[in-house]
């Protein structure tokens, strides 16, 4: 009897023993993964779900940016739980309008929403706050600060960080660090090569760049390359020029308008200087750069035309392909900034020795789950699946995918250098520039608030008549300030002050 | 009996109106459903304040009406739209009628000739539009290289608001001339031989016979022809689109590419269709006004 119950008490020690062996030891590298990180969102947790008969629907961006990794992970995701996931892709000039119209007319149409985090200003009433199990699971407790931030609406985190977006510098550092180059830059101006600590240092240097061939390849080469083409995200390269002049560190309460009064800051002397240093810039572009969408830009520069460029990560991550002509040849740095900074509670120029930044926390990739879906355990269990360690420590390798550091660990030296290749001083000019954007305690976010549709086309279409010569650069400000004041008040004064406070807030280190 | 004759005859007739209602009833309710159904719900959410904050048909009178009569954007694109229809159509024109007269004549590869014509029109214009993009791209893109071959500088071929112009025009021309040469050719080829014969008989020039006899024998279908075109030349979309996003600045920005900014990318359903109603009226009463002068002054003057 007695050996009896220890034979039947080893069995079940056996049993455990070696289905535990048996998980610990599942494979999933047949997924396309290294290894399976342990977590609520590993593949084992998500393969010990069982959503079979249910169905998942998803909307996201056309393939591939985001849009190819949505549908990857949704087939994973399919074998791993047996749930059907049906993923729509939509380009991105309709992605708006498909997500909202639904809600308005009070479909369910969509479980789990990839989208731009700006919008978060008109979806927030439409999405489910993420539960704090998920918030506690290893991955997010990683994020860093700017995308957990992001990814809040106030107090309450109602995104799901999936990917990591920011503007910075990026430079050719086989020509910042050629002799003759060097030379002809000190001829020229007086000055010796360096990285451009503000943006007219920054233009200076493209200007004698520009125009002819520096890199011995038979065609002519050019400064920088920039987002210039009106409604292809072009507001966003204004905002990363115009920063340093209108972001005050000495100044709380507001931007893009004066928090307290609701007055458009966006024709203030600060945004009308970035806008004098854009318009300026305009004589050394390429032929056809004042009429560059951001696919221009990422094959400009990361194809080799151009010295400099500034904008997301995607050029950057293009010069760094296998096949790359400047693989290993190029950095990154944070964005210029300004000496002189616009003042608006003094009226005047604030004067800074140290170059004074405004990192811009530019909008990215963002999900979120509808609050009005029926399997939101299913749609966080995707979201929280799609960016385990795993699939994200994939998902960056690929350049196409869109999925940027956003993540601590994202910034360890050793997954560039070891995984992809990277030059160390290179890595190290990429993790330092990207880390130092989460420090900072100047930092710009977009206009999230009802409505930025709205007020970026406005801004946009101001800019582009200033870039155009068709009014000066006060007199395009002027006009886009006059339309973001009518804007304001057709969708209520309450209703934006209350979203921009949350900006402020995030801006305000508050 | 007279009376029995007479109900005699009409019962036939009553009979036939109604199978023929009742043949032509589905047909027409489709044809009500799919234009005049949009056209009234289209009215009515111009009434209201439909966006992305407020949504659904709330209504608040002619406020949109009101915003739209001073929104100098607006009837700026108009203005452009009409630089553009008109000069793309005219030119559409001329190059079709020339090209129809070419190939209205006994010349080698005739049939060859008119199936390359129309090619261009058989495309996508989205597509095109891409490509079109691509040829002019300024630093990448054949034209300039071709510019340069003439030692000229780099044209700024969509940075410059009258060659962006310029080139939404080239590219509408391009793709539509085929579709006035359809017209016009299958005009020429209506018409009586006898009038021709007459003017050659009596010893009229190819330039005189043109003149006098060809065009305006051809002038109703100029009329409609032209008509057709600028209807369609004024919904011009994908081109501006894709090419030049309206730019440089409001340079190419036509009507069509406002509303769809302020309805689709800005949300403001409600005020686009504001916008589209207008338009709509707009454009009714000036393509009567044209469609009457050009009535007037090629068929009146050719009767």
């Amino acid at each position: 009897m007695k050996f009896g119950r220890l034979a039947c008490l080893a069995s079940i020690l056996a049993m455990t023993t070696s289905s535990s062996a048996l998980a610990q030891g599942a494979d999933y590298s047949r997924f396309g993964i290294d290894q399976d990180v342990p977590g609520a969102c590993s593949y084992e947790a998500i393969d010990a779900k069982d959503y079979s008969g249910r169905q998942l629907n998803i909307i996201t961006h056309a393939i591939p940016v985001i849009g190819e990794p949505t549908a990857l992970h949704a087939k994973q995701f399919e074998e791993l739980t047996g749930a059907k996931v049906n993923v729509v892709h939509v380009p991105f000039g309709d992605l708006f309008q498909r997500i909202l119209i639904p809600f308005q007319t009070g479909q369910n149409a969509y479980d789990v929403l990839f989208y731009g985090s700006l919008w978060i200003g008109d979806l927030n009433p439409f999405l489910a706050p993420v539960p704090e199990a998920y918030q506690n699971v290893s991955g997010m407790q990683d994020v860093t600060r700017n995308y957990i931030d992001v990814a809040k609406w106030g107090d309450t985190m109602v995104q799901y960080p999936v990917d990591g977006d920011r503007h910075y510098l990026k430079y050719r550092t086989d020509i910042f660090g050629n002799a003759d180059a060097q030379a002809k830059f000190k001829e020229a101006t007086g000055k010796d090569l360096v990285v451009p600590e503000t943006w007219e240092d920054y233009n200076e240097v493209a200007h004698v760049f520009s125009g002819w061939d520096w890199d011995g390849d038979g065609n002519p080469n050019y400064g920088s390359a920039e987002v210039t083409k009106r409604d292809d995200l072009m507001f966003s390269a204004f905002i990363s020029r115009a920063a340093p002049y209108a972001r005050n560190p000495n100044v709380k309460g507001g931007f893009f308008f004066d928090l307290e009064t609701m007055e458009p800051q966006i024709n203030n002397p600060g945004f009308v200087k970035g806008l004098q240093l854009f318009v300026d810039a305009a004589k050394d572009w390429a032929p056809g750069g004042a009429n560059w969408g951001l696919g221009d830009e990422i094959f400009a520069f990361g194809g080799g035309q151009t010295l400099m460029s500034y904008s997301w990560d995607d050029a950057f991550v293009q010069a760094q392909q296998a096949d790359s002509p400047i693989r290993n040849q190029v950095a990154a740095a944070p964005l210029p900034g300004a000496h002189d900074v616009w003042n608006r509670d003094t009226g005047t120029w604030d004067h800074f020795d140290e170059v004074s930044r405004a990192p811009y926390i530019t909008w990215g990739w963002t999900s979120a789950v509808s609050n009005r879906s029926t399997s939101q355990d299913m749609a966080f269990d995707y979201l929280c699946f799609f960016s385990n360690e795993a699939n994200t420590l994939s998902d960056l390798q690929v350049g196409r995918f869109g999925v940027n550091p956003y993540r601590k660990a994202h910034f360890d030296p050793s997954l560039w250098t070891d995984k992809m290749g990277w030059d160390a001083a290179l890595t190290d000019t990429y993790v330092k520039t990207l880390a130092g954007m989460d420090e900072s305690q100047n930092r710009v976010f977009d206009l999230r608030v009802p409505g930025v549709s709205q007020f970026m086309t406005s801004l946009a279409t101001g800019v582009a008549a200033a870039l155009a010569g068709q009014q000066t650069p006060q007199q395009a400000l002027d006009g886009v300030a006059a339309e973001w004041k009518s804007i304001v008040e057709r969708i209520g004064v309450d209703n934006v002050r209350d979203a921009y406070a949350r900006v402020v807030a995030l801006e305000d280190n508050l | 009996m007279s009376n029995d004759v007479t109900r005699k005859d009409q019962l036939p007739m009553y009979g036939l109106t109604r199978y023929k209602l009742f043949f032509l009833l589905p047909g027409l309710l489709v044809l009500l459903a799919i234009i005049l159904f949009p056209l009234l719900f289209t009215i009515r959410v111009s009434f209201s304040g439909w966006d992305a904050m407020t949504p659904g048909l709330g209504w608040i009178g002619a406020t949109n009406y009101g915003r739209l009569l001073v929104d100098g954007r607006f009837w700026q694109s108009l203005g452009r739209l009409g630089v553009i229809a008109f000069t793309a159509v005219a030119l559409e024109y001329t190059l079709g009628f020339a090209l129809a007269l070419l190939v209205w004549r006994q010349i080698r590869f005739r049939r060859l000739v008119r199936v390359l014509f129309l090619v261009p029109m058989m495309t996508t214009p989205v597509v095109m539009a891409v490509i079109w993009r691509t040829i002019f791209h300024e630093s990448l893109g054949p034209v300039n290289d071709l510019v340069a071959l003439f030692g000229i500088a780099p044209v700024q071929w969509l940075t410059s608001p009258e060659w962006a112009t310029f080139v939404v025009i080239l590219v509408d021309v391009w793709q539509w001339t085929p579709f006035m040469f359809l017209l016009l050719l299958a005009g020429l080829l209506s018409l009586p031989r006898e009038p021709l014969l007459a003017a050659a008989i009596d010893g009229a020039g190819p330039i005189r016979t043109f003149v006098n006899v060809t065009f305006p024998a051809m002038a109703p279908i100029t009329v409609g022809a032209i008509l057709i075109r600028l209807i369609e030349a004024s919904k011009i979309m994908e081109t501006v689109y894709v090419i030049t996003s309206g730019g440089p600045g409001t340079s190419t920005e036509t009507s069509s590419y406002y509303i769809f900014i302020r309805g689709l990318r800005d949300f403001q359903i409600g005020y686009a269709a504001a916008l589209s109603i207008t338009y709509l009226v707009i454009m009714i009463v000036l393509l009567t006004i044209i469609a009457k002068l050009l009535a007037k002054i090629l068929v009146k003057a050719e009767g």
